[in-house]
């Protein structure tokens, strides 16, 4: 599949009096952004009827530079504004933007409800182990024994597995992969815009100048080499563990893929019904 | 819509709850999503939403805490639909945040909070008014919102209605307080008919997607009020909580965008206190003493002048409809002959506050608390009086 | 032709490392941003893959398709 020049993406879908974007040299968001954008492109979505919603940390300034509706509301509320403006209006697209800890710990629990509700919007999420707009704090994704700057002396709390959790509460779609895989990104992006129900897209994201600068991880280039090799892809993973072996790789890839009525759906029927 | 909910009930004299008195009067004034959480003694207001919003096309979704409750609210009041949410005080303390969002982001949303005995979990079935201060200054920062307390079933329905008006007039987050006593007290209710409503909507964008600037001001019969562009649209309009500027992009180290934004923000409300400010009267033309409540109280509050009266005392009563913005100019006016004011409420004294603040020292500013869960009897604002 | 706009470019010269046919280096003059950017060194071994595109986190490349002779 070839890929489309940067310059149509600019011209289309930024607001280049935003640009340069805020985030810090090699951080892994601008790439997401430029992958998501670029399967919007793909699908030929219009913008005028798509809304990105946001919460706080940096991840989250990604609609600010989008040219299209955008919603950057609270820390961790993201996916609770974006319940109400797809339930509100179900013609909008909504795609969330969202961080590790604005999706996992302040707003867990919003996570958590929007895909037992299946509300039909689109979340992805960049995970870079660390919050990062406040300087380098643990967030429940930080890996064990990991430096922060409120865990000086390295993390003794078991991180959380987003895209797992996802998958236990029955997302019908989840998928995970690194800022070094653009490609696979971009199919898994566009099959989650596609799917309808909640979606989710885990993307793990080099944080250089808070994640890799605490634990001496070298600069982005180092950090996504890492990230390739500390990962797995679940297709391996299963032959692996179908030989019995295992390993204690992240599990990237495409983790669930199925059709699941959502709520709008379902709510119209019962609406319709009623009248 | 109006006669869309008449003619659903078939009929329009009604024996309900001021709960549900909530949920009418935000139909009839179009309100079509509601997101709740339940909590006594306002989880009425979420079932009746819950029955009426897929008759009428309208969504109602119970979300998972009173935080995604109040984002949802203010997530759909982005696309232009009007939206409420109801809660009492545990919940109301929980959405702050949310409703300081909708200052700043100048989003309109209607907040029911049936107000219960705190603080914490408190006296959950129990009447109290203890969130008058926490409806003003709940959320963090500088802000104006407008808190409306109604008397009765009725004026719970009217005063619904009228929340939405003002939400939708000074895009705003409006706050109806009632108490669990007005909430879960069934009275006669008379629907109004269509005609006799008037319903505002907020001013849509009076200029194309390419000009438009979300906070722009100056095009509105408020004129410091901006024109909204719903989501989808077509006019891309970027919302956020940080401070900015009139295009909606952050700017956060500006003073001067700062200052600029947060007055105009107290001030878009400030400005037409006039219009805003609903009070009522009672023989205040020679009074010396005045009893000044709100909300439930004003109930006894109004038996207990009348007491007074028969038995020759001057004294009159003012019943604060509006309760915030607090009109400090036309309540100077109002108290200006009076040597004593007593004030009766649900709690240890909070209204009292910017009522000591207008008059002085120069006039006895007596509060009058109750809290516990009953109300005032008459007789215990009478005594207040004959003491003065 | 490929433009590097060093407006946009903060200097994590990902271009450098995922470019197959190594069309870039590290520039040896700052950039007004104050960082050494990426330099367009060998140009006409492109193959036009836009992958320095892609794994640009900030939109400071741009790869045009057209030929340019």
């Amino acid at each position: 599949m070839g890929f489309i020049s940067n310059d149509i993406i600019i011209e289309k879908y930024l607001r280049k009096d935003m640009l340069p974007t805020i985030f810090c040299t090699g951080c892994g968001i601008g790439s997401v952004m430029n992958y998501a954008l670029r399967a919007i492109h793909d699908l030929n979505i219009d913008m005028n009827e798509t809304v990105f919603v946001s919460g706080i940390g940096c991840s989250s300034r990604v609609p600010g530079y989008i040219y299209s509706d955008g919603l950057h509301s609270l820390h961790g509320r993201a996916i609770a504004y974006a319940t109400g403006v797809k339930l509100a209006n179900p013609k909008l697209k909504v795609i969330v933007f969202t961080g590790d800890g604005d999706c996992g710990a302040i707003g867990g629990n919003h996570f958590l409800h929007a895909i037992r509700r299946n509300v039909d919007i689109t979340v992805i999420s960049i995970n870079n182990f660390i919050y990062g707009m406040t300087g380098g704090q643990v967030a429940p994704t930080t890996p064990l024994n990991s430096k922060t700057t409120t865990t000086p002396y390295g993390n003794i709390e078991y991180p959380i597995d987003l895209s797992m959790m996802a998958k236990v509460i029955g997302a019908p779609y989840v998928a995970r992969w690194t800022t070094a895989h653009p490609v696979q990104c971009i199919s898994s992006i566009k099959k989650a815009l596609q799917k309808t129900g909640f979606s989710f897209v885990e993307v793990l994201a080099p944080c250089p100048t808070s994640y890799g600068r605490l634990n001496k991880m070298g600069n982005t280039l180092d950090m996504t080499k890492h990230f390739k090799e500390s990962t797995i892809n679940i297709k391996l993973y299963e032959k692996m563990l179908a030989d019995g072996k295992t390993t204690d790789k992240m599990v990237i890839g495409e983790l669930v893929d199925i059709e699941k009525e959502d709520f709008n759906t379902k709510y119209n029927k019962f609406c319709g019904e009623l009248k | 819509m109006t006669n869309d909910v008449i003619r659903l009930l078939g009929r329009k004299d009604l024996f309900i709850q001021g709960d549900d008195a909530a949920v009418y009067g935000a139909l009839i004034a179009d309100c079509r999503f509601f997101a709740g959480y339940p909590i006594t003694p306002a989880t009425e207001v979420a079932e009746g939403m819950a029955l009426w919003m897929p008759k009428l096309g309208g969504v109602y979704v119970q979300m998972e805490d009173e935080i995604a409750s109040i984002a949802a609210v203010i997530g759909a009041s982005c696309t232009g639909v009007k939206s409420m949410t109801a809660t009492s005080g545990p919940g109301f303390s929980l959405m702050q945040e949310c409703i300081g969002y909708a200052c700043m982001a100048e989003i309109p949303c209607v907040i029911v909070n049936v107000q219960r005995g705190g603080p914490s979990t408190g006296q959950p079935t129990e009447a109290a008014q203890g969130d008058v201060m926490q409806a003003m200054w709940g959320t963090h920062g500088d802000h104006q919102i407008i808190a409306l307390a109604p008397k009765s079933v009725q004026e719970t329905l009217d005063l619904t209605i009228e929340a939405f008006n003002l939400s939708e007039d000074y895009r705003v987050p409006v706050i109806l307080l009632l108490d669990a006593e007005i909430g879960h007290m069934r009275e006669k209710v008379v629907l109004p008919e269509v005609v006799n409503v008037k319903v505002d909507e907020r001013v849509p964008a009076t200029i194309g997607p390419d000009k438009y600037r979300p906070y722009r001001t100056g095009f509105t019969r408020t004129s410091k009020v901006p024109e909204f562009a719903p989501f989808g649209s077509g006019y891309r309009t970027y919302v956020t909580g940080l401070t900015h500027d009139k295009r909606g992009f952050p700017v956060t180290t500006s003073a001067d965008v700062h200052e600029e934004l947060v007055r105009r923000l107290i001030e878009k409300v400030q400005d037409d206190m006039d219009v805003i400010w609903y009070h009522e009267d009672l023989f205040l033309d020679d009074a010396e003493i005045i009893v000044i409540s709100y909300g439930t109280t004003s109930r006894p509050a109004v038996s207990a002048v009348k007491m007074a009266r028969k038995s020759g005392i001057k004294v009159g009563h003012i019943r604060l409809i509006t309760i915030w913005p607090f009109h400090y100019e036309k309540m100077k006016e109002l108290l200006k002959n009076a040597h004593t004011i007593i004030v009766p409420e649900m709690n240890l004294g909070q209204m009292v506050h910017p009522i000591r603040e207008t008059v002085g020292k120069d006039i006895k500013v007596i509060s009058a608390p109750k809290i516990g869960g009953a109300i005032h009897t008459p007789y215990e604002i009478l005594k207040c009086i004959e003491e003065e | 032709m490929i433009h590097v706009n060093t407006n946009y470019c903060k200097g994590c010269l990902l271009c450098v490392e995922y470019c197959p046919k190594k069309v870039y280096v590290k520039s040896e003059k700052l950039s007004k941003k104050g960082v050494f950017p990426p330099e367009v060194k060998f140009p006409e071994n492109c193959i036009k893959c836009h992958l320095c595109e892609l794994m640009c986190p900030d939109f400071a490349i741009i790869v045009e398709d057209k030929d340019d002779k």
